[in-house]
């Protein structure tokens, strides 16, 4: 593919004392595109996604961002080059309203603080409308009142309201039911749809052949391979996060043996 | 009083209710309200005008316009206290020291306006510096929670204990203090005239209803939809009745005669510290951290920031009471501050609403919660029972109180989810 990546990771290392959580990871999203990242527990998907974040610094390798090198060294550094990352259960407020929730820490004011409701009020309900976010009745109600896949898509619309480019969204899906899975599901096609980078991690493979345009694996801190969705199959994947399989796309049934 | 229209407005909205609300459809406001555990300012209300029904039949001095006054002197002291520990509470934290710190207030004013002692200043400068002296107390005590991670349980009990050891060193060759300052014991002893008190009130519904319709109206620019107007009438016209009832009730006392400026001071800080609360980006940043402090925090919020400007808040109110507590018995003693100040505050707040576990409340709790606890130990004490009984009943109250909220939080947590 000759399109410039978004963001692209090269050689990232990050070890914590002597644990070697990441060695020599490669990591690409291109816009438009939803990029899954698996691997099993301790494969280091938390910990790369945490290094673009901002939460950690990588030892070495660097960070390329529309095409620069960046260093991103806190959310604040992240959020201004765009890229925002949706965290399980940790992006929201129970006690505030979705209104609220959607421009925390970044409210509208006037130069004497005081807070403008009404504009907030509207563009939320904007922002919600564009994302085809219809479930929720009233965008005053509290969070605590939302059913888990409102909640996220609330966590996710928060998340690209700023013109962010680059959405990371880590288990979007655990603890979610059914429809609210698809209901989920089906946001994180259309941000890439409007032309967005997407990141989704998840345990769940049945959710990344949903969504995902390419998937990479990371296995025991390492890259094993980035696949095309569409040429490749939930046994391979399996067992590329499991033992390890070769970089190359082969796709052959042979591997089926390989699952556990 | 400003809060209660944000307050009120979370909920589902039909378009019908573009036309103007029935009662129907404030019925069903107050359903969805008890549904989801939001129970406002209702049961309160009740729990007052039962109160003060049940005291008007059982003790005849009770319903009187000299004993109104007094209530609302009685409940300034707590009333002002109480709303520091509101910012505490919703921040989910614990300001133990303010029975103390509010002795430290005293204890400053009373030390500057003492004449002949060197330092005496003016009365309106000594408040200034009471109220100052005590937020950096506030700042100080704010500072080890947020930057070193001691619980404010600790730090604030630490507060208790030095801080009244402070009253007593420094009061232990005098006794006491006697403030002769006038500008100090106004704030307790000063009664406006009947024309001031009917301006008072008019002042400040015509406060009120320019707050609301300036929302109203920017709403409206803003083509949001306006949440049953009905309901926006029934609050102007229960707060233009309560103002002008209080102002009434007021200019028929005989001695002291009008309307007391303690009150009007509680007034101006609810009303203040409401549109802080309520208004601003630093009131939705405390309510953000008392929600979800880690949420707060990658949102791109100051946490420890919050936390320092809310203890300092809690300490400087907890001054402004102590200044009105000794100029209602025109002195400061080695016991001031101690008794049933501190549990009394902590109690106006609670049984208002506002929630141990941080995020729920409103500034208004402690002001409904302070009028409770006045009005009941009042009212106990014109019908001649002994101060066992008040702590009792107020225990009582407390209790039935706290048990409703966490029902009502219960029933929340089921209807959502």
């Amino acid at each position: 593919m000759n399109v410039k990546p978004l963001l692209e990771l090269r050689g990232i290392t990050k070890s914590f004392g002597s644990v070697q959580a990441l060695s020599d990871v490669d990591f690409e999203v291109l816009d438009g595109e939803v990029m899954a990242l698996v691997g099993d527990n301790g494969a280091g998907k938390s910990t790369l996604v945490k290094c673009v974040a901002g939460t950690h610094s990588p030892d070495s390798g660097e960070i390329l961002f529309e095409g620069k090198e960046v260093h991103i060294h806190g959310p604040k550094d992240a959020a201004k080059l765009g890229i925002e990352v949706v965290y399980q259960d940790l992006a929201l407020c129970d006690n505030l309203d979705v209104v609220q929730n959607m421009y925390l820490g970044r409210e509208v004011h006037d130069r004497l603080q005081r807070l403008k409701e009404p504009i907030m009020e509207q563009k939320t309900a904007e922002t919600l409308k564009s994302l085809a976010v219809t479930t929720i009745n009233s965008i005053r109600q509290p969070v605590a009142t939302l059913s888990g896949g409102q909640r996220q898509s609330v966590a996710v619309a928060k998340a690209v309201q700023w013109n962010s480019k680059l959405v990371i969204l880590d288990e979007p899906t655990a603890a979610l039911g059914v429809a609210q899975t698809e209901q989920v599901l089906a946001l994180v096609r259309r941000l890439a749809e409007q032309g967005l980078a997407v990141v989704i991690i998840s345990h769940n493979l049945h959710d990344v052949f949903e969504t995902a345009t390419r998937i990479t694996v990371l296995r025991l801190g390492r890259t094993v391979g980035i696949f095309e969705r569409a040429k490749t199959t939930q046994q391979e994947i399996v067992q590329a996060i499991t033992s390890g399989a070769p970089v190359s796309i082969s796709g052959t049934p042979e591997t089926a043996g390989a699952t556990p | 009083m400003s809060a209660a229209d944000v307050v009120g407005q979370d909920k589902p909205t039909p378009p019908a209710e573009t036309t103007p609300a029935g009662v129907a459809t404030l019925y069903r406001r107050a359903l969805d309200n008890l549904k989801s555990g939001n129970l406002g300012v209702l049961p309160i209300a009740l729990g007052i005008v039962f109160i003060v029904v049940f005291f008007s039949f059982k003790a005849t001095n009770f319903f009187t316009g000299n004993n109104f006054d007094n209530i609302i002197v009685q409940m300034a002291g707590t009333a002002m206290l109480a709303f520091g520990v509101v910012f505490v509470l919703l921040l989910g934290e614990i300001d133990l020291s303010i029975s103390y710190v509010a002795g430290i207030g005293a204890l400053t004013v009373a030390e500057l306006q003492l004449p002949g002692s060197g330092h005496q200043i003016n009365g309106l400068l000594a408040m200034v510096a009471a109220v100052v002296i005590c937020a950096a107390i506030g700042g100080a005590q704010g500072s080890i929670v947020a930057f070193v991670g001691v619980p404010s349980f600790v730090v604030t009990l630490a507060g208790f204990m030095i801080w009244q050891g402070v009253i007593l060193q420094k009061l232990e060759q005098p006794g006491s203090i006697i403030i002769q300052d006038r500008w100090i014991n106004y704030t307790a002893s000063y009664y406006f005239s009947d024309f001031a008190g009917w301006l008072i009130a008019g002042i400040i519904i015509a406060i009120y209803a320019v707050t609301v319709l300036g929302g109203v109206i920017g709403k409206r620019r803003a083509g949001v939809a306006i949440r049953s107007p009905g309901l926006v009438v029934a609050k102007l016209v229960g707060v233009a009745v309560a103002a002008f009832g209080v102002v009434a009730v007021s200019n028929h006392a005989k001695v002291p005669h009008g309307l007391p400026l303690a009150g009007v001071l509680v007034v101006i800080f609810l009303v203040i510290l409401t549109f802080l609360a309520k208004r601003t980006t630093f009131g939705r940043h405390v309510y953000a951290v008392g929600g979800n402090a880690e949420a707060a925090r990658r949102a791109g919020i100051n946490v420890p920031r919050i936390r320092i400007l809310v203890f300092m808040i809690s300490s400087a109110m907890a001054a402004v009471g102590g200044i009105i507590l000794a100029a209602n018995v025109n002195s400061v003693d080695l016991n001031f501050g101690g008794g049933t100040l501190l549990l009394n505050a902590i109690a106006a707040a609670v049984i208002g609403g506002v929630s141990l576990f941080g995020g729920r409340g409103e500034v208004r709790a402690a002001f409904l919660g302070a009028l409770v606890i006045a009005t009941v130990s009042n009212g106990l004490n014109t019908a001649g029972y002994a101060t066992g009984v008040i702590y009792m009943v107020t225990g009582v109250i407390l209790l039935f109180a706290v048990t409703l909220d966490t029902i009502a939080r219960r029933l929340q947590v089921r209807s959502g989810r």
